[in-house]
């Protein structure tokens, strides 16, 4: 195995045209693999050497997250958390306090489980990712990036530089909230991301949920512009997002759930998410 | 797989040596540096046995690779105290009897002090939340618990 940690993205993307190379940010997930020789690489890429990709900067159109910024830079950052709170407190839930001083959004989305707790939060805050490729950089909307487990839509030798989460400007609120079997140091059976704004009469101007866990890969709700926008956030609204969230549920039966233990779970979990980031809205 | 010459701040000393890339900063600390003060419990970042301290953030050093550790700071158990003068956490522990086999130790004292530096006055549940990376299979984790609240309050009053 041979080790770089190019200067410049375009080595980096040239290094990741080999053959068996895999990129390393915080690496508690290529390490593991590593130790278990589930992957066995010829050439680690060490992107942590790159300019802005463990930057977390106020921009003029919202916040640049570099992809291997370790989440406890993030979720220290007071500004940062305070105006994106639900993916502040998405990222705070993954792993042990040692994890997050490692573990990265650009790791945590591109290892590409549906149940990453950092995803459903981002994709609901329409967040868009900044591809470095072969020629150059292009950008995509984070929801596109998971295909199925552990399946990325990245092309060989593209890998992610960082994200760029919009302004949440106005009435507007986000939330993450996560079902474990545990109170600490688990695997979600069920996610739900939300985020919304609210017009100056309090009704819902735009809204986004997205599911993990309950699917092979992240569901955003489809169709709620139809159903929610420019409505009042009424107990009657809750009910049908509810029903959506459950509709859009194909899980898996596992140990940590059955299919209709998730499937009832999402509801219950958007519900309650939905509730936070109205909240929190309305609290601006 | 050549070697890569390595430049570490080790407890406050300047350390260099060579790492293959294959080998974790783990490895590297305890096989070929004679720190065998960090545990390896897991290899996998579940335990918290190998904890330290990468450029002053609480890290699992089974999970960096030894050859990432070039230019950085790094803080291990040996740098905490010694027989004669032992960090205020080392004595609590002794006190409350908060270890048995000790394999667990050097990884939940280097956690508890970054705790302690960022949170002098930490409530039980924060205590409990930031350590849930550090498994100890003895105590039941209750006397390790007090012996960190009980450092704190201590801390706090000197």
């Amino acid at each position: 195995m041979e080790y770089f940690a190019p200067t410049q993205a375009s080595e980096a993307t040239a290094l990741l045209k080999k053959e068996g190379a895999y990129v390393l940010a915080g690496g508690t997930d290529l390490l593991v693999k590593l130790k278990s020789r589930m992957l066995k690489p010829n050439v680690v890429i060490d992107l942590k050497a790159l300019p802005k990709i463990k930057a977390i900067e106020k921009t003029t159109s919202g916040w640049w997250i570099g992809a291997a910024t370790p989440c406890a830079e993030i979720t220290e950052h007071e500004e940062l958390t305070k105006e994106w709170p639900g993916v502040c407190e998405a990222l705070g839930l993954i792993g042990s306090t040692q994890i997050q001083g490692r573990a990265s959004l650009g790791g945590n989305l591109c290892n590409a489980s549906p149940a990453a707790d950092s995803v459903p939060a981002v994709i609901a805050a329409n967040t868009i990712c900044v591809i470095a490729t072969e020629n150059g950089e292009r950008e995509d909307l984070v929801e596109n990036i998971v295909l199925s487990p552990g399946v990325t839509s990245l092309k060989p030798g593209e890998f992610i530089l960082g994200f760029k989460l919009p302004r949440s400007q106005g009435r507007s609120g986000d939330s993450y909230l996560r079902l474990i079997p545990r109170t600490e140091m688990d695997i979600a059976v069920v996610g739900v991301g939300v985020s919304l704004s609210l017009d100056k009469a309090g009704n819902l101007e735009t809204i986004r949920v997205c599911l993990g866990a309950v699917a092979p890969r992240q569901v955003l709700l489809p169709d709620l512009q139809k159903t929610c926008i420019g409505k009042q956030p009424s107990e009657e609204l809750v009910q049908t997002l509810v029903e959506l969230a459950r509709k859009a549920c194909s899980p898996i039966n596992d140990k940590r759930g059955t299919v209709d233990y998730r499937t009832t779970v999402a509801g219950v979990l958007t519900k309650r998410a939905f509730k936070i980031a109205l909240e929190r809205a309305q609290a601006k | 797989m050549s070697k890569k010459h390595i430049s570490t701040v080790i407890n406050g000393d300047a350390m260099e040596f060579l790492a293959s890339p294959e080998q974790s900063l783990l490895d590297i600390l305890r096989d070929e540096l004679e720190l065998t003060g960090s545990k390896e419990g897991c290899g996998t970042g579940d335990c918290g046995a190998c904890s330290i301290m990468l450029d002053g953030r609480l890290v699992c050093s089974c999970l960096v690779l030894g050859v990432e550790a070039d230019g950085k700071n790094i803080d291990t158990i040996e740098g905490m105290g010694n027989g004669s003068d032992m960090h205020p956490l080392q004595k609590k522990f002794l006190e409350h009897a908060a270890l048995q086999c000790g394999i667990c130790t050097p990884g939940i004292l280097i956690a508890a002090k970054a705790l302690l530096e960022k949170k002098p006055d930490p409530t039980e549940e924060e205590v409990r939340y930031w350590l849930a990376g550090n498994l100890c299979r003895c105590t039941g984790y209750d006397k390790i618990v007090r012996a960190v609240l009980d450092t704190a309050a201590d801390m706090r009053a000197a």
